[in-house]
């Protein structure tokens, strides 16, 4: 369960290049609820996902996380509590090591880390189990260095290592946007199969329209650091990407200024 | 030229531990720690002054190694809470510990001879045992009778003390600690989003690599039966020198095999080392020079072979062509084809 409360956040203030790039966030995310977010370049959206990953520190307003105030808790600490892929394929995990160390780093997330052995033969068998889930016979290759893997494979296990420690969130940051349409269909196909396996409380910033449509039951729309279009669980199943761009003029008075979005 | 070869390889080995703590900062952390060239005569002097005061030197090593430790973290705290970057904090806290080693001898040069070490402990010891004896009735067996060592002793001693500490680091480098430091050199932020504290795992990192090298200074200044001020300028490459031979020679599939490497590097660094200064128009204050230039050497040898690979693939790929030009024009292009497929 996530909850944002009047988050406010303001970038080179007093300075000509002053930008605001959330103004009065309230957003309310209810366990099991999965969120998509869309929005023109500079809405805010990824302001408003290192503010909920502690990258970022609002100017005003508290997060709160399962009804703990984490809002001024270190980046490392909220990581417990928080499963992320970021948009880079190659963010989210480590290079020079192997599929297996990967996936331990990840099962010690939510635990304290000690001196034990990081993969026991009794992990490696649970990695084996987990892996076989994303049908791209990684099992196989457990003692790969990642840097081997094609940005789809590496993405995919980003997900995994995200999602198989079960965290309260996930945060998902145009995972699928550095791929090409058949790994981008993979990786959709994957997240929505992990979010409802594990049923994890998922918020996804998404430049693709189509996507943002698919998958979720609740959808937001961002511009200039607001939240100006919130759908509900009913009305989204009936919502079209022609809907969505006229409700955004209808609401701003502009067309949606983001040709990527556009296109997809 | 024999005994000069079995004094190295003796050097070496202590050297190796030096080499081990800079492989941790510079390869695993991805950290180039300039510290190394003073925690090394930290350790030196640590080590020398408790000796010379009357303490046990196993104990005074063991203290060394702890001093390391704390001059390795501060260059982390000053690295991660100061937000000074690495090569500069590696560099204040080298002139920082030039004036702390001073203080700790009270001069600028602690002499340890005639005094009992961990290296005349284990030499007496050895004496006793009188294994001595049988290596060398062995050696003079196959003609190397004139060229014995002093002791196998200490080779043999300081080698189960770098393979104890190697195997040490290997396990280390596997538990989960292990691993978010290795994943810290690797790529931070994602280590970041796994929950460790990336902050801590460098100072904790900084902390034992120079752990490292300040016990292999406290063993060379007792082999060696001096601990000087001087005695750590281009430590750090010397060790860089080790990482990188080692690496090259034996190759770095699986992290056991790379601390190998490593200690490997070492030896030869100073078997090569010897072996340049036994060439007559070189003195011993052109050790530096030699070793600025080994690594450098090392480091551009692999490029130029790749390139003279690559051009002599180039050069039997245009001889291909050329064939093709002499054909009848009006078949150029499809033969031309026919032979790239080919090759």
């Amino acid at each position: 369960m996530l909850q944002l409360n009047q988050i406010h956040k303001v970038f080179n203030e007093g300075t000509p290049d002053e930008k605001i790039a959330l103004d009065t966030i309230n957003l309310t995310l209810n366990e099991g609820d999965f969120v998509t977010v869309i929005g023109s370049n500079g809405a805010g959206k990824s302001t408003l996902m290192n503010i909920i990953s502690g990258v970022m520190i609002p100017d005003v307003g508290s997060v709160f996380i399962d009804s703990h105030n984490v809002t001024g808790m270190s980046e490392y600490n909220r990581s417990k509590l928080i499963g992320r892929v970021f948009q880079d394929p190659m963010a989210g995990t480590a290079p020079s090591m192997t599929i297996e160390e990967n996936l331990a780093m990840a099962y010690s997330r939510n635990k304290t880390r000690t001196l034990r052995t990081g993969v026991t033969k009794k992990r490696r068998d649970y990695f084996r189990e987990v892996l076989e889930s994303l049908h791209l016979g990684l099992e196989n290759r457990l003692n790969a260095k990642v840097g081997l893997l094609s940005g789809g494979e590496r993405q995919a296990l980003s997900l995994l290592m995200a999602t198989f420690t079960e965290p309260s969130i996930l945060l998902l940051d145009e995972h699928t946007a550095a791929l090409d349409p058949a790994r981008a269909e993979l990786i959709t196909n994957l997240t929505k199969e992990i979010v409802q396996k594990y049923n994890l409380t998922t918020l996804m910033v998404t430049h693709n329209m189509q996507q943002a449509l698919d998958l979720g039951n609740r959808l937001i729309m961002m511009d200039k650091g607001q939240i100006i279009l919130e759908v509900d669980d009913g009305q989204k199943q009936h919502l079209t990407i022609e809907q969505l761009l006229n409700e955004f003029q209808r609401i701003r008075g502009t067309k949606m200024a983001s040709d990527r979005a556009l296109l997809s | 030229m024999f005994t000069a070869i079995f004094g190295a390889f003796e050097s070496g080995i202590i050297y190796a531990i030096m080499a081990l703590g800079v492989y941790l900062s510079f390869r695993v952390l991805d950290f180039p720690d300039l510290t190394v060239d003073g925690s090394f005569v930290t350790g030196a002097a640590v080590a020398a002054t408790m000796i010379v005061s009357g303490a046990n030197p196993f104990f005074a090593t063991v203290t060394a190694l702890f001093a390391g430790f704390i001059a390795g973290c501060i260059t982390g705290i000053i690295h991660t809470f100061g937000k000074i970057n690495a090569l500069l904090s590696g560099i204040l806290m080298m002139i920082a510990l030039y004036s702390i080693n001073l203080r700790i001898m009270g001069k600028s040069n602690v002499p340890l001879l005639n005094t009992e070490t961990a290296i005349t402990h284990v030499r007496d010891f050895w004496d006793k045992t009188g294994i001595d004896s049988f290596f060398n009735a062995i050696l003079s067996m196959v003609g190397l009778g004139d060229s014995l060592p002093r002791t196998w002793g200490i080779i043999l001693f300081m080698l189960v003390v770098t393979l104890t500490i190697k195997f040490l680091t290997d396990r280390f480098l596997k538990t989960e600690i292990g691993l978010a430091l290795r994943a810290t050199g690797d790529n931070k932020r994602m280590i970041r989003s796994l929950s460790a504290n990336t902050n801590m795992m460098v100072i904790l990192g900084l902390g034992l690599s120079n752990a490292m090298v300040a016990f292999s200074g406290a063993l060379i200044a007792q082999q060696g039966g001096f601990a000087d001020v001087g005695m750590g300028i281009g430590m750090i490459i010397i060790g860089l020198a080790s990482v990188i031979i080692g690496e090259a020679l034996f190759g770095t599939k699986t992290i056991a095999r790379t601390t190998l490497a490593v200690i490997g590097g070492a030896i030869i660094y100073r078997i090569v080392v010897t072996m340049a200064l036994r060439v007559e128009f070189l003195e011993p204050g052109d050790m530096k020079l030699i070793t600025a230039t080994i690594v450098i050497l090392a480091l551009i040898m692999p490029k130029i072979i790749d390139r003279t690979k690559e051009k002599k693939r180039k050069a039997k790929r245009l001889a291909g062509s050329m064939n093709i030009s002499e054909l009848p024009s009006g078949r150029k292009g499809e033969a031309g084809a026919a032979i790239k497929s080919d090759s």
